[in-house]
């Protein structure tokens, strides 16, 4: 049984139907990736699993408990974090702060500051940042700090949406190297990104997602040998 | 105990604010004892100007949810003890109206607030407009009267009921600044989405905090009508109420508690020294200053002072802080 399982998931906004009947499933311990071009509606799924926007049908299980209709810190507590695209730190506020509303919902508020150390432990830098505003970090510290947050609520699963986006090739590669490490402490992750090739060197399984369906799905590294992936995704 | 020392500042900085506003308190406590008539009436009406910004700044200036209501809730508070004020003491017409003033508002946010951007300023505004013609309607129709009389309290005694007002407040706003509710509160202000993504119930938060703002309000309208003596709905329900605790708020600055206090308190000696001296150019000069205010100093005095601060430490202790210029902030 994968710890999460999605099935026949749709959803839309107004008429438009973004996600049509889509199956996607998780094991614990893995990296998922989630590939597509703009617009083939990455992170509408994530929306939708995380009860950020209304699916119209389907259900979404995690560690055999239906979560689609839980409100968003019901789902925070059930052990999923999702850190979205672009990171949405809250920009005046302080790294420390940034890092405590990861643990916002009631259940985990408590214990924040033991999460805190954790955190910190795992993410020396921003414990030597914990008083600098979110604004003034660069790109890969934010995106760092971005991971602390999701962190905070010690969550079993991560859903990474373009973490990559907007980093520079090295930096991009670093970030990466950390969801790999973050991996092999425990937890597992479901990563979106539009960067095709990184991604699918780390990804134990991989979906590729075309207008609003999965077009496609195996092995990460098998996938690289694909020839519909080299064409639409690698140029090759 | 153990409360009290959970609430207490931890650091020295804020020990020091602690011990100054304990200061400002007892200074304002005794004041009508050795102040004449005048001033303490006069004191009274800073303080109520200060509460008004201070819940003002609670919702909105942490939100960014423009609210133009303060109006709505002082002229319920109003109507509230020139209804209830021969049968009850002061205090107890206060309490029913800062109950009345939270209910309402509840009701009122949770019909806008799921509203973004500009329609919850303009709802705020036209609730005013609302109450008022209302509550003229009500008056001629069911009492056959426009004003009613309102009782006068001893004005020692009115102006030491909205000093409670004010420390409570105070107090308030300091445990709220660093609590799970403020902070999230001031996630919404900066970005509403993001908010929402890690957990926060907006809508609730937004309609709570909205609710708990206009209890003080209507609260210190009570207390004032006993001031004024008569009131209608023209009075009670006065529009500038609404645009002067947004104007002090601005130009003090709403990121930080002093800033709201220094606007009220300089927009109030202000007026009262223009309406005196100059009546004619009173509205002129006040609004010159106002558009300078808010052209110049982006975030009101406290922004300036902050500033200056934080350049003085610099000077004093050079590449202490290399990172953190303007960016730090204080725990």
């Amino acid at each position: 049984m994968a710890m999460l399982e999605i099935e026949n998931l749709s959803a839309g906004y107004g008429n438009v139907q973004v996600l049509r009947d889509v199956s996607l499933s998780v094991d614990e311990g893995r990296i998922v990736a989630l590939l597509g071009a703009n617009g083939a509606g990455k992170t509408t799924l994530l929306n939708a699993i995380y009860g950020l926007h209304k699916p119209s049908s389907g259900t979404v299980v995690f560690r055999g408990r239906r979560i689609d209709d839980m409100p968003g810190d019901k789902i925070i507590e059930q052990g999923i974090a999702y850190l979205p695209e672009g990171g949405r730190l809250f920009p005046d506020m302080s790294v420390k702060e940034n890092l405590e509303m990861g643990a916002y919902p009631r259940g985990l508020w408590r214990d924040r500051k033991r999460d805190l150390e954790r955190v910190y432990k795992l993410l020396p830098r921003l414990g030597e940042r914990k008083k600098q505003l979110a604004r003034t970090m660069s790109g890969g510290e934010r995106q760092m700090l971005a991971m602390g947050r999701c962190l905070m609520s010690d969550p079993k699963m991560c859903f990474f949406d373009e973490l990559s986006y907007g980093l520079a090739p090295k930096m991009a590669q670093e970030v990466l190297g950390m969801v790999k490490e973050l991996n092999a402490g425990g937890l597992s992750v479901l990563l979106v990104e539009q960067n095709v090739r990184q991604t699918l060197e780390v990804a134990d399984y991989a979906y590729v997602m075309e207008n609003g369906v999965i077009a496609l799905e195996g092995e990460g590294r098998s996938l690289l040998d694909n020839e519909h992936v080299k064409k639409a995704y690698l140029g090759l | 105990m153990a409360f009290i020392k959970r609430v207490l500042p931890g650091t020295a900085r804020g020990r020091l604010h602690l011990g100054a506003l304990i200061c400002v308190a007892a200074f304002l406590a005794v004041f009508p004892g050795v102040s004449r008539p005048y001033t303490t009436i006069f004191t009274a009406s800073i303080l109520m100007y200060i509460i008004l910004s201070l819940s003002w700044t609670f919702f909105s200036g942490k939100t960014g949810y423009i609210s133009l209501a303060t109006a709505a809730f002082y002229g319920i508070g109003m109507y509230i003890e020139a209804i209830l004020g021969r049968y009850i003491p002061l205090p107890a017409a206060m309490l029913v109206a800062a109950a009345a003033g939270f209910l309402i508002a509840a009701g009122i946010g949770a019909i806008t607030l799921r509203l973004r951007g500009v329609y919850f300023t303009i709802f705020t505004f036209g609730l005013v407009l609302l109450l008022q013609n209302l509550v003229l309607w009500i008056e001629i129709r069911f009492f056959h009267t426009k004003g009613r009389i309102v009782t006068s309290g001893d004005f020692t005694f009115v102006y030491y009921c909205i000093l409670a007002v004010f420390v409570i407040l105070l107090i308030a706003a300091v445990i709220m600044r660093r609590s799970r509710f403020g902070l999230a509160l001031e996630c919404i202000g900066q970005n509403e989405d993001s908010a929402a993504h890690i957990g926060v119930d907006t809508t609730r938060t937004k309609i709570l905090a909205f609710a708990v703002s206009a209890a003080p309000v209507s609260a210190v309208g009570a207390a004032m009508a006993t001031r004024v003596g008569y009131i209608d709905p023209n009075i009670a329900f006065n529009l500038l109420m609404s645009f002067m605790p947004v104007l002090m708020a601005i130009f003090g600055g709403t990121h930080s508690l002093y800033g709201p206090v220094f606007g009220a308190l300089v927009l109030t000696l202000l007026e009262e020294k223009l309406i005196r001296g100059y009546q004619e150019y009173y509205m002129i000069i006040f609004g010159a200053v106002m558009i300078i205010a808010v052209s110049f100093m982006p975030k009101g005095a406290a922004g300036i002072a902050e500033s200056v601060f934080l350049k003085l430490r610099r000077r004093l202790r050079p590449r202490s802080h290399p990172r953190n210029d303007g960016g730090a902030r204080d725990e």
